[in-house]
């Protein structure tokens, strides 16, 4: 479903980082993969790649068959397949829970009124969150928010998830709450890439786990084979350090 | 910076924010009522004496003061005379409901008027001379030069702000955008216009574009632009300019999770800025907007020098002809002040209401 084939990026302000080096992945459809590594490994940038948040300077990312980074792709409508998680939420301030839900079903999707109010109401439910489908995003704890953030990526109806750390801004106590509904949308079948330290997360619907170390994938496997017998001594270290 | 740790060094700033307003009332709220209410008169005796300097001043130089010739500059009943055109005679007077005809008959031809029937004291045959008057009465009420002056400062205000926001808002899109031919378009167009005098420009615009496109517009037939068009004109593109830099600095504020979350979902660019960014914005650009607008109301004053007759040189004009110097400047800064005042109390009343969300 994506496939990712040697891509490379290095950011040069403020000073020179090898954000990704020679990074090649294949995700098929259905697969749960978790990423896990050190801060500043590349995680993030990985995502973003994916959805040409970032745009690699080397390499190639199919999805689906379709070259992201080719200047003749229409990276919307990649994007509408795409839907992406951040750690910091992200809802727009200035709409209702209900608004950001809706507004790209609008835009983007062109889904007539009747349609995306039914399918707003039907992701809130599922999100567990419709008694506050009026309610402004600021007035909401922040696993309320993740979750009204993962309701507006589903309104697009997307072939693929992409979070990046959605649980790291949360307190402990609602951090539950938000896998639930990971771990769910896991079980539905989602294709899902999860940037998440979540052991148990992990253990419970990943497909498999990738460590990444100084922009490069060090090495990845099952989660059962992953963090009972990891082959290298780096990965060993994180593990020791996180657990 | 870690999320968390962001939150929570806003919590804490938030509290010391919250923490100095309160010291600070603390220091300005007077603690005794009696003490209050001796402030208080104390600024209103303070105003009285200032007024009253200037006044005994102005009478100590033998200025008579004439506050009520004043509203003749605002209304007046107009007086309609009728002057015979020629020599000759009244010929007929008949009844036309409650007025009267007069036909008058004079070497220049027969004429008829309709007047009321006590504007006049003629009997059919009376003799005419020219210059005679026919008849004189009262016309309805007509808006007076400082009203008229008014209304053209209103009116271009009005319109170079709304031109003013448009090309702000284009300017400033244009202006964080990634495309050098928009970027650097907006960068010139900010540089040049802020780099010049208002006066200037408003010069260009009516001595050299304004000659330019008249001389164009005869050529094809078409006629010449009123100068307000280009005292529009000036003061639009003078004022967007800002604008520009206003709206910019807005955009700028936005956090950029925002536009990865509407790029993201597939929103296309410019779907984002005027349905995610723009919004947002609106509430750091409102102020410094109000500000702007403010400035172009003031601004409009300088018009008068390329004669279009705003408020500023309506008055110059009713003073040539009353010489009421004193009353009517002070009357035009009042009229200045109260459409500022007005504009800014507005801009509060918005700013009030996207604060609350
Ligand atoms: N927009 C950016 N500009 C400059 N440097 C960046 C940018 N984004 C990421 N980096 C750098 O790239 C490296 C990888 O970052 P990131 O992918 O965010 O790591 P992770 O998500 O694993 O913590 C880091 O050293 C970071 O400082
Ligand atoms: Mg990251």
């Amino acid at each position: 479903m994506i496939d990712v084939i040697s891509i490379y990026k290095t950011f040069y302000v403020p000073h020179e980082v090898k954000a990704l080096v020679d990074v090649s992945n294949k995700i098929e459809a259905g697969e749960v993969v978790v990423v896990i590594g050190p801060s500043g490994s590349g995680k993030s940038t990985f995502l973003r790649c994916l959805n040409r948040l970032e745009t690699a300077e080397r390499g190639q990312i199919l999805v689906d068959g379709v070259d992201i980074f080719d200047p003749k792709t229409n990276i919307n409508t990649v994007r509408a397949e795409m839907g992406m998680v951040f750690q910091s939420f992200n809802l727009y301030p200035h709409l209702t829970v209900q608004g950001n839900v809706t507004l790209a079903q609008k835009l983007v999707r062109k889904r007539p009124k009747k349609e995306r109010e039914e399918k707003t109401r039907m992701l809130l439910e599922k999100v567990g969150i419709s008694a506050k489908a009026k309610a402004w995003p600021s007035n909401l704890s922040g696993g309320q928010q993740q979750r009204v953030a993962i309701a507006r990526a589903l309104a697009m109806d997307p072939k693929i998830m992409l979070f990046d750390e959605p649980t790291s801004a949360l307190d402990p106590e609602m951090i539950g709450e938000v896998l639930e509904v990971m771990k769910t949308l896991a079980k539905e079948g989602m294709t899902m890439v999860c940037v998440t330290h979540e052991m148990g997360f992990a253990r419970e619907v990943a497909d498999r786990v990738i460590f990444m170390d100084e922009g490069m994938i060090v090495e990845e496997g099952t989660p059962e084979k992953f963090y009972k017998n990891p082959d290298h001594d780096r990965t060993k270290l994180f593990l020791k350090q996180i657990l | 910076m870690n999320p968390g740790r962001q939150k929570i060094y806003s919590a804490g700033l938030f509290c010391k924010v919250r923490h100095m307003e309160q010291n600070v009332s603390n220091i300005k709220r007077l603690s005794n009522p009696i003490a209050y209410v001796l402030s208080v008169c104390g600024f209103l005796v303070l105003l009285f004496m200032v007024i009253g300097a200037v006044y005994y001043a102005t009478v100590a130089v033998d200025y008579h003061w004439r506050w009520f010739k004043v509203p003749k500059y605002f209304m007046y009943k107009s007086t309609i005379t009728l002057y015979a055109e020629g020599y000759g005679e009244i010929d007929t007077i008949v009844d036309n409901r409650d007025k009267k005809d007069i036909t008058v008959t004079t070497d220049a031809g027969t004429r008829t008027y309709t007047v009321p029937k006590d504007s006049f004291d003629w009997i059919e045959g009376d003799m005419v001379s020219p210059g005679d008057i026919v008849a004189s009465y009262e016309g309805g009420w007509k808006p007076g030069i400082l009203a008229k002056g008014l209304w053209v400062t209103l009116k271009i205000s009005f319109l170079a702000t709304i031109f003013g926001i448009i090309l702000g808002i284009i300017g400033g899109v244009a202006r964080v955008s990634d495309t050098p031919v928009l970027k650097w378009s907006a960068i010139t167009y900010v540089e040049i216009i802020r780099g010049s005098p208002l006066l200037v420009q408003i010069m260009i615009f009516y001595f050299v574009l304004g000659t330019t496109m008249n001389k164009i517009l005869l050529m094809n037939g078409i006629p010449k632009l009123d100068p307000q068009w280009y005292g529009v004109m000036a003061l639009s593109i003078f004022t967007g300019a800002y604008v520009v830099e206003i709206v910019r600095a807005g955009i700028e504020a936005i956090h950029p999770g925002q536009v990865e979350a509407a790029r993201s979902s597939g929103m296309t660019y410019f779907q984002c800025m005027f349905h995610i960014i723009l919004p947002q914005a609106l509430k750091t650009i409102l102020p410094p907007l109000a500000g702007q607008f403010i400035n172009l109301i003031k601004d409009s004053s300088l018009l008068g020098l390329i004669s279009i007759r705003e408020l500023t040189k309506a008055t110059r004009e009713g003073i040539t002809t009353s010489l009421q110097t004193f009353e009517l400047w002070i009357l035009c800064a009042i009229l200045y002040l109260l459409m500022t005042f007005t504009l800014s109390m507005c801009v509060q009343y918005l700013e009030r209401r996207t604060a609350t969300k």
